[in-house]
């Protein structure tokens, strides 16, 4: 984080090619967390990885990096609050978290559309949680650097 | 009434991160989404009394048809009893109380909406608690609410609450990776989490007396620390005075009974079982160490100034009376034990409250720099003198009934030497809050206080209300009070001469918890 100018060209445009294919990976793995292994949880620390490249190529001032971390803490509440949702709406169905949604084929997208939200919800809290977790250990240490620096 | 069981979680989380999401755009919804959430909290727990309510509830638990079987797959498991239910009760209304004292005393610090936020999730972790019904459930919970306590701590941000959140930190960080090392061991040579199903194999003498030592031991240390019983009390003098007063009066009040003495006694008499081989030592542990706890915090405190710093070291003291009491092992000790229980959470609530209204007043909290607070502010000098009456033992007020039944109870278990100790600290614990009225509440006002004014009606009436139910609780006893402390400690002590409250508390999870 001490040079905001981020990294050089090779790394910047490789990010770049980069970025987008990360962000669909994350998506994927959350999508079909339900029928293969990943879930919510390890796409949204994939997501969340690919910010960091982003902030990491880029700088802390430019780029998709920048622009999420100002929603980061927002994005983390929401994601948390739309689980909670999801969860209560299962006592539509009798009990808190039950599958409230119709159940289609087994072993495709839609044979649960309840646990794929849900899968969605814990991504994008994980994904914003452990992003904002990253500005913040950052912005410490950029703060702790320039106090070193100041009493040098 | 058990579908409503995990909204004792929900509410408050949902009210946390409902208080993170308005934080910049209308940071005044957050303490009017804290107060509905704690008071529709009250509102359930009480309602949960008076149906007389239990059961176990599985949240996302699913079945599914394969292959023409159907296959169940259990989800987390909530369990409601008598003993969850007292400390919801407990949880609900302290923190109603210490949300409204806080609308006006958090006036001087930034970022409140972050603050009813961690308030929140420390609720919503101390619920989550007492309702686990599975070990891991239950370490999980204890840290989100640790974790807040933590951040709560150091939210002043001063040099002495970092430090003092630090330490609370690292301490908290060993107590709970000795809970998971105890879990650990109890999964491994169990292959169970739920804490009903190894109690059953425990009972049935199917675990190897070595694994269940281990875990004794390690929940004793980690569970230990989290009560702050002694040798395990280092951190508390320093956390609890840093906290901001609406979040001391948390931790002392609720933090150190939902953590600390509610896990122990689930884990010990549920899961471990008192009546088990290892009862004996267990035991005397508790006794031993609920001595250590009782004497040396009240003598720490006696020397104490800060008006604070001496209330920490009484929530050890008083803490101890909970230990020995348990130590008993018999209904009436158990009894004795939640009641002392209850009524610290209310008179220390009260008291930890009126420390900080008094801080505002004054300006310190050095004892010895105060003086005649009774003439200038009666409201706040009437309920701390309340709620230091009560933790003083002295009759009509429910410290008094608590104590003297901790007493009877050691008395009937044989253990007089114990009781005897009990009896020293009562009355040291007597002339040190006769000390803090001689000094704060009564005798010469200082020149500079003579224009000092009463806190607003919104932070005195909290603590008046807290010393009301003090008083209540000590004329309530016989009018219906011992029927619900009874019931409470009936869940894990039955009055009969071998214990089946475990056996009585694995049925309920298994008859209700078993049906997809």
């Amino acid at each position: 984080m001490s040079d905001p100018q981020g990294m050089s060209i090779v790394v910047r445009v490789v990010t770049r090619w980069l970025f987008g294919l990360i962000l669909i990976f994350g998506l994927a793995v959350a999508l079909f967390g339900h029928v293969t292994p990943g879930g919510g949880f390890a796409g949204g620390t994939i997501v969340a990885c690919a910010f960091v490249l982003a902030i990491l190529a880029f700088g802390g001032s430019r780029g998709p990096g920048a622009a999420f971390a100002r929603w980061a803490s927002s994005l983390d509440a929401t994601g948390a609050l739309s689980f909670l949702v999801l969860a209560i709406l299962g006592y539509t169905a009798g009990s808190f978290l039950h599958q409230w949604a119709a159940r289609g084929e087994l072993f495709t997208l839609g044979s649960t559309p309840s646990i794929v939200l849900l899968n969605l919800a814990i991504l994008l809290k994980v994904g914003a949680g452990l992003f904002a977790g990253f500005i913040a250990v950052a912005v410490f240490e950029g703060a702790a650097g320039s106090e070193k620096g100041a009493d040098a | 009434m058990v579908d409503i069981i995990p909204l004792f979680v929900l509410i408050p989380l949902g009210a946390a991160f409902v208080c993170l999401l308005a934080k910049k755009k209308l940071p005044a919804a957050a303490p009017t989404v804290s107060l509905a959430s704690a008071l529709a909290l009250l509102a359930m727990a009480v309602a949960c009394h008076v149906e007389g309510a239990s059961g176990a509830s599985i949240a996302g638990a699913w079945s599914l048809e394969l292959h023409g079987g159907v296959a169940f797959i259990p989800g987390i498991a909530l369990v409601l009893d008598g003993l969850s239910a007292i400390f919801l009760l407990l949880v609900a209304l302290v923190s109603s109380v210490v949300i409204v004292f806080g609308l006006r005393y958090m006036d001087s610090y930034d970022g409140r909406p972050l603050y009813y936020a961690l308030l929140n999730l420390l609720i919503a972790g101390m619920n989550g608690a007492v309702l686990a019904g599975d070990l891991f459930n239950l370490y999980v919970f204890i840290e989100i609410a640790s974790i807040a306590s933590y951040a709560l701590v150091a939210f002043g941000t001063g040099g002495h609450e970092i430090e003092a959140a630090f330490k609370y930190l690292m301490l908290g960080a060993v107590a709970s990776a000795s809970i998971l090392i105890g879990v650990g061991i109890l999964y491994a040579s169990t292959g169970l989490l739920n804490m009903a199903d190894i109690g059953a194999m425990v009972a049935a003498g199917n675990v190897s007396e070595g694994a269940l030592l281990a875990a004794a031991a390690l929940f004793l240390g980690g569970l230990g620390l989290k009560a702050a019983m002694m040798p395990f009390h280092a951190w508390l003098p320093d956390a609890h005075p840093s906290a901001p007063a609406p979040i001391s009066a948390m931790l002392s009040g609720l933090l150190i009974k939902t953590l600390g003495i509610y896990a122990l006694v689930r884990i010990l008499y549920v899961v471990i079982g008192m009546d088990g081989p290892l009862g004996g030592s267990l035991q005397t542990i508790l006794l031993v160490l609920g001595c250590v706890s009782m004497l040396g915090g009240v003598l720490l405190g006696l020397g104490q100034t800060d008006f604070k710093r001496l209330l920490a070291y009484h929530s050890i003291s008083q803490m101890g009376f909970v230990l020995v009491a348990l130590g008993a092992n018999t209904w009436l000790g158990v009894a004795a034990g939640l009641f002392h229980a209850v009524n610290h959470a209310l008179f220390k609530g009260a008291l930890f409250l009126s420390a900080g209204s008094i801080e505002r007043i004054t300006g310190t909290r050095d004892l010895s720099k105060m003086g005649g607070l009774a003439k200038v502010a009666p409201m706040t000098a009437v309920g701390t003198a309340g709620a230091a009456l009560s933790i003083a033992g002295v009759p009509p007020f429910n410290g008094f009934w608590s104590k003297l039944l901790i007493l009877i109870a050691l008395f009937q278990a044989g253990l007089p030497v114990v009781a005897a100790a009990a009896a020293i600290t009562a009355v040291l614990t007597l002339v040190c809050f006769t000390k803090v009225q001689r000094k704060a509440l009564f005798g010469k006002l200082p020149d500079r206080l003579a224009t000092a004014k009463d806190v607003p009606l919104s932070m005195s009436m909290p603590v008046l209300l807290l010393a009301l139910l003090c008083l209540l609780g000590g004329l309530m006893w016989p009018l219906g009070l011992d029927d619900v402390i009874g019931d409470a400690a009936a869940a894990v002590r039955t009055d009969a001469e071998t214990n089946d409250a475990p056996a009585s508390y694995r049925k309920l999870v298994h008859d209700l918890g078993r049906k997809p």
